[in-house]
């Protein structure tokens, strides 16, 4: 039924002429024959209006929650309306990666600011133009730290569990050990990295951890520094307006999960990951690059650098095959990064926490709900309830609320950003309240 | 064009957050980063212009014509990215329950339906976010493969030599060795230096058919039998499946698995490098390798499971969910004929362009094509110094998005051109005018083509001062 | 025409080599140089590696390639050009003195062509 062609039946016509065959089939004419499928069993094609009822009845199939408490790695915050607007138009949508920079000036500028924003965020000298999501930066991070004499990667329990499984494919593919570094009352275990062998090649720490804690990284800098590794933080942007910058508590690589700057929940992508180093790292950092240079006339320009690193160039000896990465989803960041500036940032990042902070006040007031945990927290926190997890979340499910991530039987993993208002919570806290009555 | 910091102005700032209704929560002071980022601080109004500046600096398929070999850029469907964009998609949380997903679910479930019946693939995972990803993917399945049968002493990948870089490197950071093979005269794998490198060692064979010179192989059959005999896997580069969907079925092929490129094949848009999508199909008995989770059905719904060898996850959660809600929004527009129409009018256009060019133009390889053909320009440069990278400049003063140049590595002075389906003949006629112009001028003035473009938002940037001297970043 | 300096030998992988007492310089030949166009980046071995014959043990950037440094020796790096790291523009402008590593410790070297044996080499290549 639909399809996108340009041509009418004289057109085709015309064109085997030109070509000198009497028809389409005969340009197939190197295909063995035994192998040319007769019809596919594929439904009918459909008209636009159709194939928008198909989808919508798809999309209606979801359940959409008015109340979001539940981040662990996907986080609900307020998207300006000038970031769809930007990233919707046309010439960033559908261009190819910059390859020919004279006629992509747009592209390679907003990746220029875009480095320019990450390496501002994570307080980093050089940042590359994305990776697929935060898990698989964090693999890649890994990789460069990695050589011939350290082998091994040192990931904290504490991270998200999908990057430490990421991870342990990466490595599997790598043919490297990976050790996974205990938790003490949920943050990572000083004595246990004081333990790991001469062969580490780095160490990698989610800031704020999984369990939404503040980890002292410093110490773990210094620990592993000692050890001859390198150190790798996997950090929350949004927190990045408040805490402290990975270049601070002294890591050598910055990577993360950009979904909070301006992307949607999306049922888990397209997301960003986000990847930035010092400047002795430059050149081990896997994908796109952009580099300012002057043009022929001398005027400001911007081109893909550093491309002896990438697949295209070095093939089998390039450290990565990475090639697409997300690059509307870099651009997004920008835009929101743009349109939130530092204060708003900030303020995102200070609401977020703030919410987070009396909503688990709020809810350790009532009887049987505890934090699991002593350390600071930043947006998300761990907590008990008295009533089985999966009772208690179907309870606000019915009140159109997607309460936290059920961590065990009887703990949840709140998270609050700041779309959710003070009605909200108090709003969730009486419904708790009531279901915790029903249920004891 | 000035940057966007450098029209920030201190004190400006858009209003978008309201004010906080709880108390401020103190973080202790060694807690707190010491300096603030220095992000731009415009107005909306200036930030809009910013970015409509900048998109009047970009080229996309919206613009003009952009024949980039090997890189299908088709036309991008405007109503799939209004079904991406439905809320019901996009405020859905990955860790949701099941039971409140199910839509996801079965976009993922009846998008891989259709997908493995177009290439005769068994089972699929939507994890891998783009073509190199899925690579990778599809390697580790391999390596697992021969590892649980026992079977280590497979080292090797085998690789043409006109393939992507994609395919050594993706190869590469599985542990392989990549053993390269020799296109024949023909442009196709040469046969006996395939039987020469086939032994006890080989774990498997990457192969894009069509392969980057624009032809299908004849011999496919042979070349997966003479590597299934040696005990190896043959895994399918999905980068040129625009020619054949619908025709012919990598599956059939003797395919064991595969990966495709939604970006590419599927319509889904590139967005200046991603996010693209990279989704790999495998053969029944490959299936239990395949990344965490898969989908299957319980009594009454979807849910998600490990299959019971599985890899592993190469990403957070379930993949680059909302290219996929695009895919299946095109899957559904073109059906059985309209993907086949697709496939048979890339190939015509194909051709039809290059019977355009190639009475001025030297074919790398004679004969008919697929969706792609490439040419050399070898004799161009030796009679007019004038390079495949000058006319790809020169394309650019023309409003022609360039070929693919310098690929495949094979042919010297290489353009790789492909039109794709959803171009017009009258577009092609025009960009044929451009091509024949610049040819002659090769002749009469190449000095002008080495000096072009001339009509860009810039002229030709200093690649070598800006990888000698690195400026990553703005300098404050 | 490439300029051959005599007195070096040189590698069929085109690296020249010059010998002072018991140390040994490597470079690129000016053939390399021409090949590779515009260095940008020179990535310099560890003094105290050890290399064997034949070895890729460094390598050298230009902004669409990235050529291998193939040991004409085997023995121990004594001290590398820092100056490359700096200026690899260097190995353009004057590829003869700017050696980019000096090895020690030789205990083999493969087969290596006087400047007469390697111009002819060349011609051969055209």
């Amino acid at each position: 039924m639909g399809n996108y062609l340009d041509a009418t039946a004289a057109d085709q016509k015309k064109m085997l002429d030109q070509i000198g065959v009497s028809s389409i089939d005969q340009l197939y004419s190197m295909v063995p024959e035994q192998l040319l499928v007769d019809k596919l069993v594929l439904p009918e094609g459909l008209s636009e209006l159709e194939v928008r009822a198909a989808i919508e009845e798809l999309a209606a199939k979801n359940l959409i929650f008015k109340n979001i408490f539940r981040g662990a790695g996907s986080y609900d915050h307020y998207i300006p309306a000038i970031v769809s607007q930007v990233t919707a138009k046309e010439e960033f949508v559908t261009a190819y990666t910059p390859y020919q920079a004279e006629i992509s000036q747009g592209i390679l500028q907003a990746i220029f600011e875009y480095q320019t924003m990450i390496c501002e965020l994570t307080g980093m000298d050089v940042a590359n133009a994305s990776a697929y999501d935060g898990a698989s930066a964090a693999a890649e991070a890994a990789a460069m730290c990695r050589d011939k004499k350290r082998r091994c990667v040192c990931i904290a329990a504490t991270c998200h569990p999908d990057t430490i499984e990421t991870l342990k494919t990466y490595c599997f593919a790598a043919d490297c050990e990976l050790t996974i570094i205990p938790a003490t009352d949920g943050l990572t275990d000083a004595a246990a990295l004081s333990a790991v062998g001469e062969d580490t090649a780095c160490l990698i720490v989610q800031q704020p951890n999984f369990y939404g804690l503040i980890e002292d990284a410093s110490s773990l800098a210094e620990i592993i520094h000692q050890k001859g590794g390198k150190f790798v933080i996997s950090c929350n942007p949004i927190a990045l307006g408040i805490l402290a910058t990975p270049a601070e508590v002294g890591a050598d690589i910055a990577v993360g999960e950009g979904q909070p700057l301006g992307m949607p929940l999306s049922f888990g992508g397209p997301y960003l990951g986000f990847m930035a180093c010092k400047t002795s790292f430059a050149r081990s950092l896997p994908g796109r690059i952009v580099g300012e240079t002057t043009d022929a006339n001398g005027n400001r320009a911007f081109v893909l650098t550093l491309q002896a690193r990438e697949q295209h160039i070095k093939r089998e000896k390039a450290a990565s095959s990475i090639c697409s990465n997300q690059a509307l989803c870099a651009l997004t960041a920008a835009v929101y990064l743009s349109a939130m500036g530092s204060g708003g940032l900030r303020e995102a990042a200070e609401q977020s926490a703030a919410k987070a902070h009396y909503l688990a006040a709020q809810l350790c007031a009532i009887e049987g709900f505890n934090l699991v945990y002593g350390g600071e927290f930043f947006n998300e926190f761990a907590a008990t309830t008295p009533v089985a997890a999966d009772i208690l979340l179907l309870k606000l499910e019915k009140e159109g609320i997607l309460g936290g991530y059920p961590l065990d039987y009887h703990t949840i993993l709140w998270c609050a950003t700041e779309k959710n208002s003070k009605y909200d919570i108090d709003h969730l806290i009486a419904v708790i309240k009531k279901a915790v009555s029903r249920c004891s | 064009m000035q940057l966007i910091f450098e029209k920030s102005r201190e004190g400006i700032s858009q209003s978008i957050l309201p004010v906080c209704d709880v108390a401020k929560y103190q973080f202790a002071p060694q807690l707190q980063r010491q300096t603030a980022p220095r992000l731009p601080q415009v107005s909306e109004n200036e930030l809009s212009r910013h970015y409509s500046q900048l998109a009047r600096r970009s080229f996309g398929v919206n613009s003009g014509f952009y024949p980039l070999g090997s890189c299908t850029m088709k036309y991008n469907p405007k109503i799939d990215e209004e079904m991406a964009a439905l809320s019901g998609f996009t405020a859905i949380h990955p860790l949701q329950p099941p039971r409140t997903v199910q839509g996801c679910m079965q976009v993922l479930e009846l998008t891989g339906k259709l997908l493995c019946e177009i290439c005769g693939m068994d089972d699929m995972t939507f994890q891998p976010s783009a073509g190199a990803h899925g690579e990778f993917t599809g390697m580790m399945m391999i390596k697992a493969y021969h590892r649980l049968r026992g079977d280590l002493g497979r080292t090797k990948i085998i690789v043409p030599d006109s393939a992507h870089g994609t395919n050594p490197a993706s190869a590469a950071m599985n542990g392989f060795s990549i053993v390269n093979v020799p296109s024949a005269a023909d442009g196709c794998v040469d046969i006996e230096a395939l039987k020469s490198v086939l032994g006890d060692d080989v774990a498997g064979l990457m192969l894009t058919n069509p392969n980057t010179m624009g032809l299908f192989d004849k011999n496919i059959l042979q070349i997966t039998r003479l590597v299934h005999d040696a005990g190896g896997l043959n895994y399918y580069d999905g980068a040129n499946l625009n020619a054949i969907m619908g025709v012919v079925r990598p599956g059939d092929m003797g395919f064991d698995l595969i990966h495709l490129n939604l970006h590419k094949t599927f319509a889904t848009p590139h967005g200046g490098g991603g996010p693209g999508s990279g989704p790999v199909g495998c053969k029944k008995f490959l299936a239990d390798f395949l990344p965490a989770p898969v989908l299957y059905h319980t009594c009454c719904a979807l849910d998600f499971a490990a299959p019971p060898q599985s890899i592993g996850k190469v990403r957070a959660f379930w993949g680059n969910f909302l290219v996929i809600v695009k895919a299946l929004t095109y899957l559904l527009t073109l059906g059985g004929e309209g993907v086949k129409q697709a496939a048979q009018n890339a190939v015509l256009n194909a051709n039809y362009f290059k019977s355009l060019l190639e009475d001025d133009y030297d074919l790398a390889v004679p004969g008919i094509c697929m969706h792609e053909f490439v040419l050399s320009l070898e004799r161009l440069k030796k009679e007019t110094g004038v390079t495949a990278l000058d006319i790809a400049k020169g394309l650019l003063d023309c409003g022609v998005h360039p070929p693919t140049i310098y690929f495949p590595l094979i042919v010297h002075e290489a353009l790789m051109i492909e039109p794709t389906e959803t171009e017009s003949p009258e577009t092609m006629d025009e960009a044929a005018v451009c091509f024949k112009k610049l040819y002659k001028l090769a002749y009469k003035d190449p000095a002008s083509l080495h000096n072009s473009p001339q009509t860009t938002p810039i002229r030709r940037p200093d690649e070598v001062a800006a990888a000698r001297n690195l400026r990553l970043r703005y300098r404050f | 025409m490439s300029k051959v300096k005599e007195g070096l030998f040189y590698a069929k992988s085109h690296e020249w080599v010059e010998y002072t007492d018991d140390i040994v310089a490597i470079g690129l030949s000016d053939y390399a140089q021409e090949e590779l166009g515009d260095v940008v980046f020179v990535n310099l071995p560890e003094i105290g590696e050890k290399i064997s014959v034949g070895e890729a043990f460094c390598d050298v950037e230009s902004v669409k390639a990235v050529s291998d440094i193939i040991s004409p020796v085997a023995g121990e790096v004594v001290e590398i050009n820092d100056e490359l790291a700096d200026n690899p523009e260097m190995l353009n402008k004057d590829c003869y003195s700017s050696w980019i590593c000096k090895m020690g410790k030789i205990t083999a070297e493969g087969n290596l062509m006087d400047a007469k044996t390697y111009e002819k080499f060349l011609a051969e290549q055209k």
